[in-house]
Formats: structure tokens, sequence, C-alpha cells
């Protein structure tokens, strides 16, 4: 076996609503190669979401360890997190998340941007990723000129650009037709097929049978694991 | 992030919600305006005194009888604390003095004017011929009261041009004898109008030769003694001079006072920038509470916002990255804001300048550049709170909203 891109090792996570406890994540166990394409199902309060925002180092463990590519990432100071989110991360969210201000090409620069890359640089990368992602003529329209389809592909534009080693996708197609949410789904696949791992939160069994690996989420528990050996 | 990037960034923020923005902008340049049309005011009130006190003449010593400073113990004082009369001798005397060029002694009442059935209350000056090169005042026709022995002196009389209005309406008003108390003068000259003015106004003044006027009033002292120095360097010199010889003609007791021109034009100058200080001061409070508006226009922001932050923080934004935009923003509102109000300030100033041509109301550099300054850093300052609340703000729970 390789080198693992993610280990999590005794992970938990508790949040406190009023005086009683609530396990997000209890004793999570979870090893994860580079490349791998996951879903991750469970019924809503499961504990998915936390695990997707752990992973993308949005939220940080109570207990137990972190590792992404070897690091222990869960005791970086904020601004290497930041950073490692910056490189090696990208989000796309049910609801797009974009900019409204900004236009599709903006939005796509974004992370870029707020990387310091140079504009020459940038303009290169975002044109390029324009032309892959079929949104050549929408670069100069806002999000709100945009169809849900047409946002989805900004926003995995906007994920992929800092070329990182894995997508975290929350419900990519759960604010989408049928057929947009198709052709999302065939984007972030072909991202996966060229070496980025890929990870899918959602509870739609149909795209989570898509998935090569399922992980099944119950009361913070991974009670199902596809690839365990 | 890099600079171009974060300023771009943050107009583009700032032009997103275009009436919190202008709210902002507007506070801030009504601030900015305030302090500019403030100070204006004030130091134009202050250049219009300066003005009119260096109206009076140049390099201009004053003396006056009495003395409004203790100078030490002197016989004398010990004797009689009346002061002596300052007389037509002792300003004669003056011209005796190497640093002084000219005297013009000056007694004032007021008397009854009488002409064709008219009767009008005046001012009476009586004075010498020095005295309107003294002040530097200017004739309109005729001539000023004539050269000569100044405890003797015709009857003759120049008088303002209001007076000459008043009294003689259309007739022709030089060579007309006119009654003043109970003597008869010849009218010999008018003087050219002055206008409104912070000095003698000598519209409505009738000046007649000393030695009469004194007569009138039933008086031997003089009102003030106006002495004119050789030039600006000699006015300290006269000053001493004039001290010492009514020093020596009243039996060693100084009993006058003598002021200069400098002084009293350095007392005012002190007083009425004071003044503006404290008029800024005032004016500086609406910066500052400006300043608390641009804290909560930046606090409502950062949580309409709430989305996009926890968003630039998945995609990597450190918590230096977000104050520093929303910093930005606040400072970039602000300078508009500070821009805006000076350019409404001097607008307002002109428009002062346009509606009162008399009175010079230009902002002083300094009120201005404080006023800018000041606009900048109340709006930066309040702005690191909100920043400092934006950077801190959970991603996770940030990306939950919508």
């Amino acid at each position: 076996m390789g080198k693992a891109l993610i280990e999590l090792s005794g992970i938990e996570r508790i949040f406190y609503l009023g005086d009683s406890e609530v396990h997000a994540l209890r004793q999570l166990e979870l090893r994860i190669d580079p490349g791998e394409y996951l879903a991750v199902m469970g019924p809503s309060g499961s504990g998915k979401s936390t695990l997707l925002n752990l992973l993308g180092l949005l939220d940080h463990p109570n207990e137990g360890t972190y590792r992404l590519e070897g690091r222990d990432v869960t005791t970086l100071s904020p601004e290497e997190q930041a950073r490692v989110r910056s490189e090696r991360i990208g989000f796309v969210f049910q609801s797009f998340h974009l900019v409204p201000r900004l236009t599709a090409a903006e939005n796509i620069a974004l992370p870029m941007t707020l990387a310091g890359i140079d504009p020459a640089q940038r303009a290169v990368r975002v044109k390029q990723a324009l032309k892959d992602y079929g949104l050549f003529d929408r670069a100069s329209h806002r999000p709100n000129e945009l169809s849900g389809g047409q946002r989805q592909r900004v926003a995995i534009a906007r994920a992929t650009i800092m070329q990182p080693a894995m997508i975290l996708a929350d419900e990519p197609t759960g604010n989408l037709d049928r057929a947009t949410g198709e052709e999302v789904m065939r984007l972030l696949e072909e991202l996966n097929s060229r070496g980025v791992t890929l990870i899918v939160v959602t509870h739609d069994t149909v795209l989570g049978a898509r998935a090569r690996r399922q992980l099944l989420m119950e009361d913070g528990e991974l009670i199902h694991d596809s690839g365990k050996k | 992030m890099r600079a171009p990037d974060l300023i771009r960034f943050a107009r583009d923020a700032a032009t997103g919600n275009p009436l919190r923005s202008s709210l902002l902008v507007l506070a801030m340049a009504i601030g900015v305006a305030a302090v500019v049309v403030l100070t204006a005011l004030g130091d134009g009130a202050r250049r219009y005194v300066v003005n009119e006190f260096s109206s009076l003449g140049t390099n201009l010593v004053i003396v006056l009888p009495g003395r409004s400073q203790t100078g030490g113990f002197n016989p004398g004082s010990a004797i009689t604390s009346t002061p002596r009369d300052l007389s037509i001798d002792d300003a004669q005397s003056l011209l005796r003095a190497s640093a002084v060029r000219r005297v013009a002694p000056l007694t004032i009442g007021t008397s009854e004017i009488s002409y064709g059935g008219k009767l009008r209350e005046v001012m009476v000056a009586g004075t010498t011929a020095q005295y309107i090169d003294v002040r530097t005042l200017k004739l309109a026709q005729g001539r000023f009261l004539a050269d000569g022995d100044w405890r003797r002196g015709a009857s003759e009389a120049v008088i303002g041009a209001r007076i000459r209005n008043e009294v003689f309406g259309a007739e022709t008003a030089l060579g007309q004898l006119i009654r003043i108390g109970d003597r008869r003068f010849r009218v010999v000259g008018i003087m050219a109008s002055t206008g409104q003015g912070l000095g003698m106004n000598t519209d409505e003044v009738v000046f007649v030769p000393v030695s009469l006027a004194l007569a009138m009033f039933n008086s031997n002292t003089l009102f003030r003694v106006l002495v004119e120095a050789n030039n600006r360097e000699a006015i300290e010199a006269a000053k001493t001079q004039v001290t010492e010889i009514i020093k020596l003609r009243h039996e060693g007791e100084e009993d006058v006072t003598v002021i200069t021109q400098d002084a009293v034009l350095a007392t005012f100058d002190k007083l009425l920038g004071t003044l503006t200080l404290a008029v800024a001061g005032i004016a500086a409070i609406s910066l500052a509470v400006a300043g608390i508006l641009v804290m909560n226009v930046m606090l409502v922001s950062v949580t309409q916002r709430t989305s996009e932050i926890g968003l630039l923080k998945a995609l990597g934004a450190t918590g230096a990255t977000i104050r520093s935009a929303f910093l930005t923003e606040a400072a970039m509102l602000s300078l508009a804001g500070a821009v805006l109000g000076y350019l409404l300030g001097q607008a307002g100033a002109a428009l002062l300048r346009q509606l009162y041509p008399v009175f010079p109301a230009y902002p002083p550099d300094w009120a201005v550049l404080a006023g800018l300054g000041t606009a900048l850093i109340t709006g930066i300052l309040f702005g690191v709170l909100p920043a400092r609340q934006a950077a801190r703000l959970d991603p996770v729970q940030s990306l939950a909203k919508r």
C-alpha cells in the first residue's frame, strides 16, 4: 500500500447544545488513498457534513489526529491551515457559493487572487478553465445571469483552479435538475479520472452508488465502508 | 493577497451595496465639510480683523493717557495716581524723536451738526493735517485740515461721506458754512467713503482742528496720539523714545500707555486663532460621529456578507487577508467621504466668499489636513472592530448561512 492522502484516527467531534453533548463524530478511523472516489452517505444529522468540514480543515476535531499527505494538520496554526486549504483542497457546495458581485471569470480566479498569484498567470489559467468548462462566452457574466448548471460549473472551475489534491463536494447536485446534475457529476468524475481525489457527500443513493467506495454514516459513526479490506 | 487585488476587491464590495456605501461616504463628507467650512469662518474672521487693523495705518504706535500696566515704583505715583493730561504740547514734542516720522493727535467727542435747518448728531474728531497720512485715508473732494500751528486752528471742517449725503443731499457741500455745537466751520473737504470697517469709520465723522475740538469739549487731554514710525524696524525704537519723551515731560512719571499696532494685532490674531481651533474641535466631533457610523455600517456589512466570508475562508483566505479586505474597504469609503467633504467644504467656503466678499473665508491648510487626516484615522480605527469580527467568523457556520 502506498502513501495515504488522508488518515483519520480516533476523531471525535462534540457539539454542545445547551448542557447536552452531541457527538457529531465518534471514534472515526479512516484512510483515503490518493485518487480515490468516495461517497459519504447517511441521513441528515449523521455527521457526514461535519466529516467533510473536518477534512476541509474548516472544523477541528475535539480528539484524534488528521494526517493529510503524512502531515498532522490538526496542530497547524490557522494561517497554515488556510494555506493548506488554498493549495490542496477544493470545495464544491450545494448552493454554489459564488460571490454575486464578481463575474464568472473573477469568481474562478478568486482562490488565485487570495493566494496572491500574479495577474498574468491568473488570466492564463482562468482562460483555460473557462474553455475546459464550456464557460468561455459566459466569462463576464455575473452569477445571477447564469443557469444553475453554469453556476456549478463556475464553482467547480474555482475549486480546481489551484490544482488541489482533493475535491470536497457537499451535495453538488442538490440544487440542480437531473440532467444538469448528471453533467456536473460527469465533470467531477472526469477530474477524478485525472487523479484528483473526489469526496462527495450526498444522501442520494443513486449518486452515491456511482462512487468506487461508499461510506455510510449514522449518528456520527461509520457503519459501513465498502472499501474496507 | 496582492495590494491591487485587495483594493479592487474592497472597491467592488463597496460598490456592491451603493446605499450603504453612499450613506457612509455622506456621513464622512458632512464631517469633513463641517471642519472645512467652520474653520474657514473662524480663520476668515481672524483675517478680517487683522486686515482691518492693518488698515488703521502702517507702522503705528498709539499713545493713550493713563497707565494700564504697573511699571514698578515711581516717586510720582506715590504722590498722585491721577494721570497728567496728554496735551497737544506732549504730542508735538514727540516729533523730536528720531524714529518718528509723523504724529497726529486725536480727540473725540460727540456734538451736533446743523446746516440749513437740519440737525444731526455726529462724532467730532479733533486732529491735525498729519492724521490723513498716518491713517492712510483718502479724500473724495477738497483738502484735509490745513497744516499749521497745532494750538490754533482755522474754523475748517472735513466731513465724512455719509454726513455729506445726509446733511447736504444734492447740494454742494464744499465751501458751505456749517454749525457744530456752537461754533461755525467751513467745509473744506469730504472724506472718501470707507464702508463698514472695524477701525473708526470715517463716514460719520467730522474732522476739525484739534485745538478747536478741545475747546469745544472743554478738555485739555487728548484721546490718543497716533505716532507713525519711520519704518517697521523702527516701531520698537519709536515706542521707547515716545515713552521716554512723555516721561520726561511728566516729571519722570510714566503715566501713558504706549501700544504698538503689532501688539494689538498679535493679541487679536491669537484670540481668533484660538477661536478657530475651538470651532474646528467642535466640527471634529461630527467626524467622530461619522466614525461610529462607519463602524456600524461595516458591522452590518460583515453580517450581510457572512457567507461570503465563510467562502473566502474555505478558498484559503487567512484571517489577516479578510481583516485587511474589510479595513481597506473602510479606509476607501472614508477617503472618498473625506475627499467629497473637502470639495463640499471648499464649495461652501467659496459660496460664503461670494455672498460676503469682504469676508475672506478661506479654510486654513492645517485645518484641511487635520480634517482629512481625522476622517481617515477615525474611518480606519472604527473599521478595525468589524474587520476583526469578520476575520474571527467560524467558516462552517458562515457557510451554512445563505
